[in-house]
């Protein structure tokens, strides 16, 4: 080999942006700050009504204290436990339907026709707002907790089960090709390379999604689904605000209660 | 057990257009360790897979016996594909299963669902599988899950595992290439024993050529998806390594392995020596 020639020093080098074209970047750049002025602008804050406004929340929000756990005491742990059932039987029924779904809604393990129906139910689960759901079970189902265990299914259904379709397919996909070079069947390659790999992160989000479940319990109430939500709309047309005060409270405390539940679980099932 | 002919084997990857193997001919008698060499993108992946059909080949014929694998249809595939054990780079184990599960697993294609989802194997099934752990060293390990294993181990699980199968044929894919350099002598001569034991024919994907040479009967070069050397090993010269990866001063490639593996033993991870040597 020839004798290499000394290497020069004093070179620049700069990383290079992420977009080539200097013209395109500024236009983006300055697009993007005009942008966002143009939409302030629309938004037309009034500063004398915020005072106001102010004034009227602060006395708002003094109207909650104290909270009164005592006077509606019994329909309070009437709600707690509506929603808690709801909550519950919505996650688990949710969660076994969706896993059909789900295992439907991953490319790599149905043909194309079957994963286009089930991704396209996940979509409309996912799509439809849970308060659109619930009203439209409350006609059908009339008042209570069925209509309300019906949306948190519906909800749960699309959520968990594009969760898990995810999952399947961003996991390591080497030992469903060996399960397949074995001679293994659809669902023993199901049961043997994919439920394995999935599982820790689906039981996580499983109690995520009850805790959810529990928190929406208490807005699909207002429209008629019943749990504490009903409750506290009850409480909140009478303008009993101390008790609602209470009422929210005790969702607080319970959805903190399954967060370090579900934290606890997942460092379990590592 | 059969022999194996490749005729005329194409594979063309649709989206791409690109034509992995060009027409590959060869055929391979019962109980040959046949090692296939050649640089990557030659098309070594692609071509054992298209023999149990991991990837459908385009056009040709792979003949086993009385059958030919490429036009068999799902279920007689499936039926085939038992006789066929297949040993993967990145060992393909389920990490979160148990040894003793992953080395069942092999079995699959001959139990019924229910069987293997209570993993309620038959007693034959689990004196075999303890019987191949006792084989390659690891009966200690039955109930520990495979992540919590070394990659020598787990790649020793992954050869269990296929020959629980009680395969006739096995499709070896890169078994050494994230090993390290003693860890991967060990390996092969793990597979080359046992293919040897029990009579089996084995295509061996390998990139190391010293390592090709140490262990197959046979070796095969192939190069942009063609068959351009077909011979023994010690007729592996200059010449033929420079037809299957081009040009390149070969004179001391055997030099520098040994040397990377003489650094590899000092500094590189150590092994349980004992365990290791139980094994020969």
């Amino acid at each position: 080999m020839a004798e290499a020639a000394p290497s020069p020093t004093g070179r620049i080098w700069r990383r290079p942006p992420l977009i080539s074209s200097p013209g395109l970047r500024w236009a983006l750049y300055i697009g993007t700050i005009v942008y966002l002025i143009a939409a302030f602008a629309t938004m037309d804050i009034n500063w004398q009504r915020v005072a106001q406004g102010w004034e009227r929340g602060q006395r708002f929000m003094s109207g909650f204290a104290p909270p009164d756990f005592t006077t509606r005491g019994d329909a309070i742990i009437e709600g707690v436990l509506e929603s808690l059932w709801m909550a519950f039987a919505a996650t688990i029924v949710g969660i076994v339907l969706s896993i059909p779904i789900g295992v439907g809604g991953a490319r790599n393990l149905v043909p194309k026709p079957v994963y286009a129906v089930c991704r396209a139910f996940m979509a409309v689960s996912r799509t439809l707002p849970e308060i659109l759901v619930a009203i439209l079970f409350v006609k059908l189902f009339g008042f209570g907790t069925f209509a309300g265990f019906m949306t948190l299914m519906f909800a749960t259904i699309g959520y968990f089960g594009k969760l898990l379709a995810e999952d399947i397919e961003a996991a390591n996909q080497l030992p469903l090709e060996a399960m397949r070079a074995a001679g293994a069947s659809w669902l023993q390659r199901l049961n043997y390379a994919v439920q394995p790999l999935v599982m820790p992160r689906a039981i996580g989000i499983a109690i995520y999604r009850l805790d959810m479940n529990f928190r929406e319990s208490a807005v699909i109430g207002i429209v008629g689904a019943g749990g504490i939500g009903a409750t506290l709309n009850t409480a909140f047309d009478r303008y009993e605000f101390p008790s609602a005060a209470a009422i929210l409270l005790v969702i607080i405390i319970i959805v903190l209660g399954s967060e370090y539940l579900s934290a606890f679980t997942r460092k379990l099932v590592r | 057990m059969p022999a194996l002919h490749l005729e005329n084997l194409i594979k063309r990857y649709e989206r791409s257009g690109n034509e992995a193997l060009k027409s590959i001919s060869f055929s391979i008698g019962e109980g040959q360790i046949v090692a296939l060499i050649g640089p990557s993108g030659a098309g070594k992946s692609t071509l054992i897979r298209c023999v149990n059909r991991l990837v459908e080949p385009t056009t040709g014929k792979v003949r086993w016996g009385d059958l030919d694998l490429v036009s068999l249809n799902s279920s007689d595939l499936r039926k085939t594909r038992r006789r066929i054990g297949m040993i993967f780079q990145e060992f393909a184990l389920v990490d979160r299963l148990s040894v003793m599960e992953n080395v069942l697993s092999g079995r699959l294609g001959y139990v019924g669902f229910w069987q293997s989802f209570m993993r309620n194997y038959p007693q034959k099934d689990i004196d075999a599988a303890f019987a191949l752990l006792d084989r390659v060293g690891l009966s200690a390990f039955a109930d520990r899950r495979a992540d919590n294993l070394s990659g020598g181990q787990r790649q020793r699980v992954g050869i269990a595992r296929a020959l629980m199968q009680e395969p006739d044929l096995l499709l070896v894919d890169e078994p050494t290439a994230s090993l390290d350099p003693k860890t991967s002598r060990q390996i092969m001569r793990l597979i080359a024993e046992l293919c040897r034991e029990r009579k089996l024919t084995a295509i061996v994907n390998i990139h190391d050529v010293p390592l090709a040479k140490m262990f197959a009967d046979r070796v095969i070069g192939l190069r942009d998806g063609r068959v351009v050397f077909d011979g023994k090993p010690d007729e592996l010269n200059n010449e033929a390594l420079t037809s299957i990866y081009g040009e390149e001063d070969w004179e001391d490639a055997g030099q520098r392995a040994l040397m990377k593996f003489v650094h590899a033993g000092e500094g590189g991870p150590q092994l349980d020596q004992e365990r290791v040597l139980g094994l020969r």
